[in-house]
């Protein structure tokens, strides 16, 4: 399995150096290094950080809804991001928007497995995640009201849509450390939330204290989740289904699923963002329909599917 | 050994426990009883060092099965009894083996845990259980919602375990389950241990905190008054 998702990668990175306005074929140096890579390598990282902060988030919860997006925590990485670039803090100092980023997405997920520890139903969880959703979004549409001009408030919006598209190389390199360190981070859990997986008193008396496993859950989605929001925007749905997709053939063991989750991530959204170039090469378009909305499209749709199936 | 002195315990502003002295003893199988919220699941959580401001003790030697425990996934029974094994910090085999052949699940080792029986759950969560080898098992009512011959074979795979040379204390609700299979009966009731002692000799005090009358023959009918 490991060894396919790999193979895949490799081809579609491959792919994604290729495949680019002009069509197929091998692009120009300057176009290569200003564009094809920048993309291809946020592509990877942000869908890598995305999936494994899903698994991680279901394996903390116990929950096979719990998504970054969903749960608002890469909404409350958008405010922070959203803050940073309105006080022109980004501008002065490029670091501020991935740390900001960060920032915005650990306090939201502080709270919310703060939370999630003393209400444990699926429901309330859910509940607390679309309160902290709408409580994000609500902030972040006052910071657009706000927005000192409309050439601000259109690079905000379009940016808050999600994409990977017209990033420079030294922008990766802002967000790559801290997605690295919290994919690293998390993908190091699995023992601490199989243990989980049978309860919170068990774990505690396998030697793995719930709150521990919490806070270094807590701290890898906001590094990995947090600085992929405050890169790539709003890129929603990838954390829900990556592990989703892998539990029917991997089994439900939290802690198999933590790196297969991180590559099947990385290859949604290197696909996902082929996807939206081919779309305007063949779709009557003129522009790229932005990543974000695509994987929305995708998502939602397995949403429901998913709801249907839990339900059953 | 592991035990508490002198133990009391406040939750949520009342009193849980109060004053316990209990020490379990090896190669024994250590009844709690006592009606609900006499404090004995509490107990067991002290015993096994998860309360707080109670002294972590090394799980490798002490497995906890908590009340009606079930598994998040669909780990599949295998899986649940590796789980075992994180206190070793290995995922060696052989010992799992072991525990789902004693526990009775070999049979089931690649099904679902979420697709058993109440009765074959409970026995993979015992597998769990044996499989990190301790040498002391606390266990919060591994019978409850079984039907009398699930829970004997549960009670007698607990007895192979003492008689292996374990500390075993189990929290039951049904006395004659205690009277059938346990070396020691202890009686707690509001907190307190009323009584402790062989399961026969302490019947009187267990009757009396559940609440149950005695008929005229001088045993317990074992029904409300």
């Amino acid at each position: 399995m490991i060894r396919l998702l790999l193979l895949g990668l490799a081809v579609l990175f491959a792919a994604s150096l290729l495949v680019g306005a002009a069509g197929l074929g091998v692009p120009a140096p300057v176009i290569l290094w200003q564009l094809r890579l920048p993309r291809t390598l946020l592509a990877l990282l942000v869908g890598a950080g995305l999936g494994v902060s899903g698994a991680a988030l279901q394996g903390a919860l116990r929950n096979p809804l719990a998504d970054p997006g969903l749960l608002g925590i890469s909404g409350t990485a958008a405010l922070g991001a959203v803050i940073a670039f309105y006080w022109g803090l980004a501008a002065s100092y490029p670091p501020a928007l991935p740390l900001a980023g960060m920032l915005g997405a650990g306090i939201g997920a502080a709270a919310l497995l703060g939370f999630a520890g003393r209400a444990p139903t699926s429901a309330s969880l859910i509940l607390a995640g679309i309160g902290l959703s709408a409580a994000a979004a609500a902030l972040l549409a006052f910071a657009l009201a706000l927005a000192p001009n409309p050439y601000a408030l259109s690079e905000l919006t379009f940016w808050l849509l999600g994409g990977v598209a017209d990033r420079t190389l030294s922008e990766c390199a802002l967000a790559a450390p801290p997605i690295l360190l919290g994919t690293a981070l998390l993908l190091r859990l699995g023992t601490g939330l199989d243990a989980l997986s049978l309860g919170e008193e068990t774990a505690a008396s396998l030697g793995l204290p719930t709150g521990r496993t919490m806070r270094r859950v807590a701290l890898g989605t906001a590094l990995a989740a947090g600085a992929s929001a405050a890169i790539a925007g709003g890129v929603g749905f990838v954390g829900l289904v990556v592990p989703n997709l892998l539990r029917p053939r991997l089994g439900e063991r939290p802690a198999a699923l933590l790196l297969p989750s991180a590559l099947t991530g990385a290859l949604l959204l290197l696909a996902a963002d082929l996807l939206v170039r081919i779309a305007v090469l063949a779709l009557p378009l003129n522009a790229e329909p932005p990543l974000g909305v695509l994987t929305a499209l995708l998502g939602a749709p397995f949403l429901v599917l998913l709801a249907r199936h839990l339900g059953r | 050994m592991i035990g508490v002195r002198n133990l009391s315990v406040e939750l949520g502003g009342r009193r849980v426990l109060d004053g316990v002295d209990f020490t379990p003893e090896p190669r024994q199988v250590t009844a709690l009883a006592g009606p609900n919220g006499a404090g004995k699941s509490t107990l067991l959580k002290a015993l096994c060092g998860i309360l707080p401001r109670t002294s972590k003790l090394d799980p490798r030697r002490i497995a906890y099965l908590p009340q009606g425990a079930r598994a998040a996934w669909g780990l599949t029974v295998e899986e649940v009894a590796f789980l075992g094994r994180i206190p070793h910090g290995d995922r060696a085999p052989a010992p799992v083996a072991r525990a789902l052949a004693q526990a009775g699940v070999a049979a089931l080792a690649r099904h679902r845990i979420d697709r058993l029986s109440g009765g074959e759950v409970r026995r993979a969560m015992l597998a769990r259980v044996f499989a990190t080898e301790p040498e002391v098992l606390l266990l919060d009512e591994p019978t409850a919602d079984l039907d009398p011959r699930a829970a004997f074979a549960i009670m007698r795979l607990l007895r192979e375990a003492a008689a292996a040379g374990r500390t075993v204390v189990v929290v039951l609700h049904a006395i004659e389950l205690a009277l059938r299979y346990a070396d020691r009966l202890v009686v707690l009731d509001r907190g307190r241990i009323t009584a402790d002692g062989a399961p026969l000799s302490v019947l009187p005090a267990a009757a009396a905190a559940f609440g149950l009358g005695f008929g005229d023959d001088g045993l317990p009918h074992l029904l409300p008054d």
